[in-house]
């Protein structure tokens, strides 16, 4: 792995003061080092922004939980508080690698990255989120903008993600067996006036399927879309899965999660 | 260049790190701690588990800088005055390991487990190791021995 100069900054203006063109922000690490060591990536800076407190914790109001951005995996899965509010959201936690990458892996590093196949993104979508950055607020719709991708500007700092809590929600995702990443996970979440079905790991970026939230709108129960079949020409097609694959696994998956609702 | 001071199995080490280096080769090529194994270098193995502060993490995945301060613990830690602790009784008692290369890891982060539950199911024991691989035994015996150290510990 190159050098680089690491930086520990302890709170969110050193950290905006630190980043420069050729810097990165650490938080889990666990996608940046082994990208850095891979040569994926390479930077000058480090900025670890893992010591500043302010960055990680979870928050419930009536309406809505707030998660610090540097909060780890195994802290958004044991959480009680989110247990009680948005349970779908602590499981999904929980269903990320292995206990080693959630004692390390932070929510904001996660999104940051949007990798196609992480869990996170479809969270986001599913709950109606807003990112909180140290510039301005972004809705998550307009957050994920194509293959690890984003509505992040260089040097831009997710603060916090704020979810809405929905009346009814659940995640269900279909593993790949080795690493766990979602070969097609589907967040279903119904909120007082609409429905939303987030889907990771078919496309090359998060998405919500509109074909499967307009049908559970009029009908919410796996009947309404029971054989439903899904447009594959836009899906990925790998070793691990084909579109088609993909595009009926979407189906299951939704319905999995409507049942588990 | 920087200074880092670290507690690595009850005793405090100061030494001077390149900004890049890994925790895995701060261990082994620093303080000659070679009973931490890299298989993979990229977080995918399990073989590099070490605990940072009580928790198990993959050590060829986090910079020996970003750990400052920290209190580790490695395989070289966990025996105490000569005797093995009751994980590494257990692994060989039970034949949970061949070669032994995943060993070390696998040890570390059952370790974590019974740390966090202590009476953990055979599903719970296998979730739990889903992070570390091995490519002899066929895991029935380190879930064997697991369970066995949990009626130990
Ligand atoms: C073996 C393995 C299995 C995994 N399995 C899964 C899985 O099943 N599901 C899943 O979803 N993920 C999985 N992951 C990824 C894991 O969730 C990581 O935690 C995540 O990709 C990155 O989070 P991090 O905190 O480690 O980020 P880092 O690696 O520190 O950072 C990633 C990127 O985000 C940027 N960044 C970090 N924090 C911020 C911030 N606050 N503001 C702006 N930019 C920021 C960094 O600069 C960098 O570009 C896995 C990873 C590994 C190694
Ligand atoms: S060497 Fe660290 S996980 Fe394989
Ligand atoms: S004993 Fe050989 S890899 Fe596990």
């Amino acid at each position: 792995m190159k050098n680089f100069n690491y930086h520990s900054a302890k709170d969110i203006k050193e950290a905006s003061k630190l980043s420069s063109s050729n810097s990165a922000f650490l938080a889990g690490g666990m996608t940046t080092i082994p990208s850095m060591k891979l040569g994926l990536a390479s930077y000058k800076d480090l900025i670890d922004i893992k010591n500043i407190k302010k960055l990680s914790g979870i928050k419930v109001s009536s309406k809505s939980v707030t998660i610090g951005a540097t909060t780890k995996h195994v802290e958004v899965a044991n959480s009680k508080e989110l247990k009680k509010t948005i349970p779908s959201l602590a499981s999904l936690a929980e269903g990320i690698g292995d206990p080693q990458v959630r004692n390390r892996g932070t929510i904001g590093g996660s999104i940051a990255n949007n990798d196609p196949s992480a869990d996170y993104p479809s969270a986001c979508i599913a709950l109606n989120a807003t990112i909180h950055t140290n510039d301005r607020k972004i809705e998550a719709s307009k957050f994920f903008k194509g293959m690890f991708e984003t509505a992040l500007k260089k040097g831009e700092l997710i603060e916090a993600i704020e979810f809405q809590i929905p009346e009814k929600s659940s995640y269900q995702k279909h593993p790949n067996p080795a690493s766990r990443y979602a070969i097609v996970g589907v967040y279903v979440a119904k909120h007082k006036k609409d429905i939303n079905v987030a889907v990771t790991g078919a496309k090359p970026c998060v998405y919500n399927d509109k074909d499967l939230s307009k049908a559970l709108s009029n009908n919410f129960s796996t009947s309404a879309i029971q054989n439903m079949e899904l447009d594959s020409s836009d899906m990925n097609s790998d070793i691990h899965a084909s579109a088609e694959y993909r595009a009926s696994l979407v189906v299951t998956q939704a319905k999995k999660a409507v049942d588990a609702c | 260049m920087r200074k880092v001071t670290l507690e690595i199995n009850g005793k405090t080490v100061v030494k001077e790190v390149h900004d890049n280096t890994l925790l895995s080769s701060f261990l082994r090529d620093h303080l000659n701690l070679t009973g931490t194994h890299i298989g993979c270098d990229t977080s995918q193995c399990g073989a590099c588990v070490v605990h940072v502060n009580g928790n198990s993490l993959k050590s060829c995945t986090a910079l020996a800088a970003d750990i400052d301060g920290s209190k580790v613990t490695t395989i070289e830690g966990l025996a105490t005055n000569g005797k093995m602790h009751p994980m590494q009784e257990a692994f060989k008692k039970l034949h949970g390991l061949q070669c032994g290369f995943c060993t070390p890891g696998m040890v570390m982060s059952a370790v974590d487990l019974l740390q966090k539950n202590k009476k953990p199911s055979d599903t719970e024991i296998r979730d739990w190791l889903e992070g570390n691989i091995c490519r002899c035994t066929g895991y029935q015996n380190i879930v064997a021995a697991v369970k066995e150290a949990a009626t130990k510990m």
